[in-house]
């Protein structure tokens, strides 16, 4: 019974948050490893893109809402959801068009593009906040719970509750979809083939007749899909606040570099990476030794490896031993 | 310009600050125009100088040392032993797994035992008045010192830094050193023993008069009737020309702390700019310049990149500390929480993009154009949307909105002024010029 119970407090304190957040950051990891393969440079604005895309879909959701619309159960938010992708895809194809356009023809080295994103989320965060203001927002309605703490403990009879909220079964949910797509376009259609070219080599790709505009404009679409999904489904799970948008960058650029840069499949396990180590890392584990280990043994402190307050330098940390020891990340993606 | 519209008191303190961004400016100037070398961690090494401020200048706590010195002693003694057995196993053995595997044991297994050990002494030491103290203190000298003493801390992080970052591609480099950055403000944040934490630190010494103590002196106050004679003479009644008296001895002692605050730092300035400029037009500057052109032409010719690159990288980083730890002097407190990435990082690198990467005086022109309109872009947009929108009424809901929101538009404004400045003069407002004698 107590390992048991031991098994439930690990799941519901470490495995699903985790896990939830991992997929988060998995898709703001894709994000930047797409741009990085096939723009070819580091975005400074990624979390400020992902609060435009959720900021637009928060304003849908509102719309709807006042209209009277919802889903029942569900948030309206995922109603909502395609409409701000269409809006976040439009604001980065004008983006492109009067920023990075010019660059790339100019073929400027990374260094100045990563710059010119600099002021490109610059201007998106002050978008942003004029639009919809610094504050923190919750957006989310429908069902919280699927299953309650106090329900859990009741049905099984079990010290340990398990909780498990809508979000993040939509969250994990949308995100295993959302990849498995684009796993399949990436690999198996024609477009998503010479994609990975175009990555691979540029010149050698566009002497096979690739069209390079046409590559640019699916890889915006992508991102700006991503991005939004990314960045919604973090909002409905957490709240949405311009400046977390903005410090998210950094675990969703250690998750991308982790994984091997450039390569999609590396940052989607990369979120996870980060996402697990830091919360194994910071979390307290002295309930759980609690009941595992006989009474004569019960530790005494906390038994925490590091306050919560080093959260983030966890994934700091990982990042910066990575770059030390394997600089193509775990699956190789670009050396650097 | 703001002296006349707003108040000399803003407008010093705007210039202060202004001259603070110019020596950041200076720093990362170095940096980026003479080597190339991208540093994204201004905000790590910002904080590093504002701690030595705290660490040279507080009183140190008795108390606290007795209840937890010893500990934390013990803990430093064991991080130097560490880094002695490190240092003694990669020279003594040739490079292998086992190697690898056995430092990396040491780490782990040395960071938890110092964990451990340095516990009590830490609660120990923050139990201690908490309220007011909680920490070790400092050393309690001049603050001045701390300029020097911040310069340090910041190589010396940097040094790390550049040990482990600096061999990597650029916009690689660009993140890790912005990781770092973080980690560096997540440590300053939450060790309370050390810095207080989010807890603050207030009321630090200052190399200035207090401005309490300059309104009772009897020079200051007939410094201040001189001024103003005109003024004061029109006014007839004895007790109103006291009133005034007062009220302007109380204006002018800010303005003149501040003074003094401007005067000192211009002396830092000055010097910083004399000995860079002598620098870039010494070999040494040509030498830095043909790395940046040119890395493996350079090496070619015998140059020793590696350790050109993290000489400039400390050196760099240094300015930034100094210019860390006036910031504290002047603020006379230090909050850990208010070392953003937005404010002391990016702004600084739109400062030397806007200046002119690669010349000292664009540096200093871009820290004090992007300070003031950062400053300033509330009010002239303020202006701008109610002259855009006169014939509105005031109830209309998107003017209210646009009137709420305008402390944002400085970030659109540095956001547009650095996308322009990329496209259509990509060297800054004033370029880099070399002249070849």
């Amino acid at each position: 019974m107590d390992f048991l119970n031991a098994i439930i407090l690990l799941l519901n304190y470490i495995f699903i948050p985790a896990f939830t957040y991992g997929s988060q950051l998995a898709l703001g990891a894709i994000f930047v490893t797409l741009i990085y393969g096939i723009l070819r440079f580091a975005n400074f604005a990624t979390g400020d893109m992902m609060s435009f895309g959720t900021m637009a879909t928060i304003l849908f959701t509102w719309y709807f809402q006042s209209l009277g619309v919802s889903l029942g159960v569900l948030p309206t938010a995922l109603l909502a959801i395609p409409f701000g992708i269409i809006f976040m895809i439009l604001y980065m194809l004008l983006i492109d068009k009067f920023v990075f356009k010019y660059y790339r023809h100019q073929k400027s080295p990374p260094v100045q593009f990563a710059m010119v994103s600099i002021g490109v989320m610059f201007v998106t965060q002050a978008v942003v906040r004029i639009i919809i203001g610094p504050a923190d927002r919750r957006f989310f309605d429908g069902e919280k719970f699927i299953i309650k703490a106090r329900e859990f403990k009741e049905m099984t009879g079990l010290n340990e509750g398990l909780a498990l909220k809508s979000t993040q079964v939509i969250t994990i949910f949308v995100t295993i979809v959302l990849v498995s797509l684009l796993f399949w376009f990436l690999n198996r259609t024609k477009t998503g083939k010479s994609m990975k070219a175009y990555s691979d080599n540029e010149d050698l790709a566009l002497l096979s007749g690739i069209d390079p505009k046409k590559i640019v404009l699916v890889t915006w679409v992508i991102a700006g899909i991503l991005a939004t999904i990314g960045g919604a489904l973090y909002g409905l799970d957490k709240s949405f606040k311009p400046f977390t948008y903005f410090n998210n960058m950094l675990p969703i650029f250690a998750a991308a570099i982790v994984g091997g840069i450039g390569n999609p499949f590396g940052a989607f396990l990369g979120g996870y990476v980060i996402a697990f180590s830091e919360i194994l890392l910071t979390y307290a584990y002295k309930k759980f030794f609690i009941y595992v280990l006989p009474e004569s043994m019960e530790p005494e402190g906390l038994v925490q490896l590091l306050s919560t307050d080093y959260k983030f330098a966890v994934s700091f940390s990982i990042l910066v031993i990575v770059l030390l020891y394997r600089p193509s990340g775990i699956f190789k993606g670009k050396v650097l | 310009m703001v002296g006349i519209f707003q108040s000399w008191n803003i407008a010093l303190s705007i210039f202060n600050l202004c001259l603070i961004s110019a020596v950041m400016t200076m720093g990362a100037n170095i940096q980026w125009g003479y080597a190339g070398l991208i540093n994204f961690g201004i905000m790590g090494y910002t904080a590093l100088g504002g701690l030595a401020a705290v660490l040279i200048s507080v009183d140190p706590v008795q108390e606290a040392w007795r209840a937890g010195g010893f500990d934390i002693l013990m803990a430093l003694w064991l991080i130097v032993v560490m880094v002695l057995v490190i240092r003694f196993i990669l020279k003594r053995f040739e490079k292998s797994k086992i190697r690898t595997y056995s430092i990396a044991a040491i780490i782990i297994s040395g960071i938890l035992l110092i964990r451990f050990s340095a516990e009590p002494g830490i609660e120990a030491i923050e139990a201690v008045d908490p309220a007011k103290t909680g920490f070790l203190g400092g050393f309690g000298l001049p603050i001045v010192f701390s300029w020097i003493v911040g310069a340090l801390f910041a190589g010396g992080l940097a040094f790390i830094v550049g040990k482990v970052a600096l061999g990597l591609r650029a916009d690689y480099l660009a993140i890790a050193t912005l990781l770092i950055s973080e980690i560096v403000i997540a440590i300053i944040k939450h060790e309370d023993w050390l810095t207080r934490g989010v807890k603050n630190v207030i009321g630090l010494k200052r190399p200035a008069p207090y401005e309490v103590d300059l309104q009772t002196t009897d020079w200051f106050i007939k410094l201040v009737e001189k001024f103003n004679s005109g003024k004061l003479s029109v006014i007839e009644n004895l007790a109103d020309r006291q009133a005034t008296l007062n009220q302007l001895v109380i204006e002018g002692s800010s303005v003149f702390v501040k003074l003094c605050y401007s005067g000192l730092f211009l002396v830092v300035v000055i010097i910083l700019l004399i000995l860079t400029q002598k620098a870039l037009y010494s070999p040494w500057g040509r030498m830095m310049r043909a790395i940046r052109d040119n890395e493996e032409a350079a090496n070619a010719m015998g140059k020793n990149v590696v350790k050109q690159h993290l000489l400039i990288f400390i050196l760099g980083s240094a300015i930034v500390g100094i210019a860390g730890a006036m910031l504290v002097t002047q603020d006379g407190l230090f909050t850990p929480g208010s070392y953003r990435p937005m404010r002391y990082t990016f702004l600084i690198w739109v400062m030397v993009i806007v200046g002119g990467s690669g010349n000292n005086f664009g540096a200093i022109l871009g820290g004090f154009v992007v300070w003031f309109l950062w400053i300033e872009a509330a009010p002239i947009s303020l202006f701008l949307i109610n002259f855009f929108t006169a014939g509105i009424p005031e109830t209309n809901a998107l003017k209210a909105h646009l009137i709420e929101s305008v402390p944002y538009f400085r970030f659109l404004l540095m956001g547009l002024g650095l996308l322009f400045i990329m496209r259509y003069r990509p060297k800054g407002i004033l370029p880099e010029k070399i002249e070849i004698k």
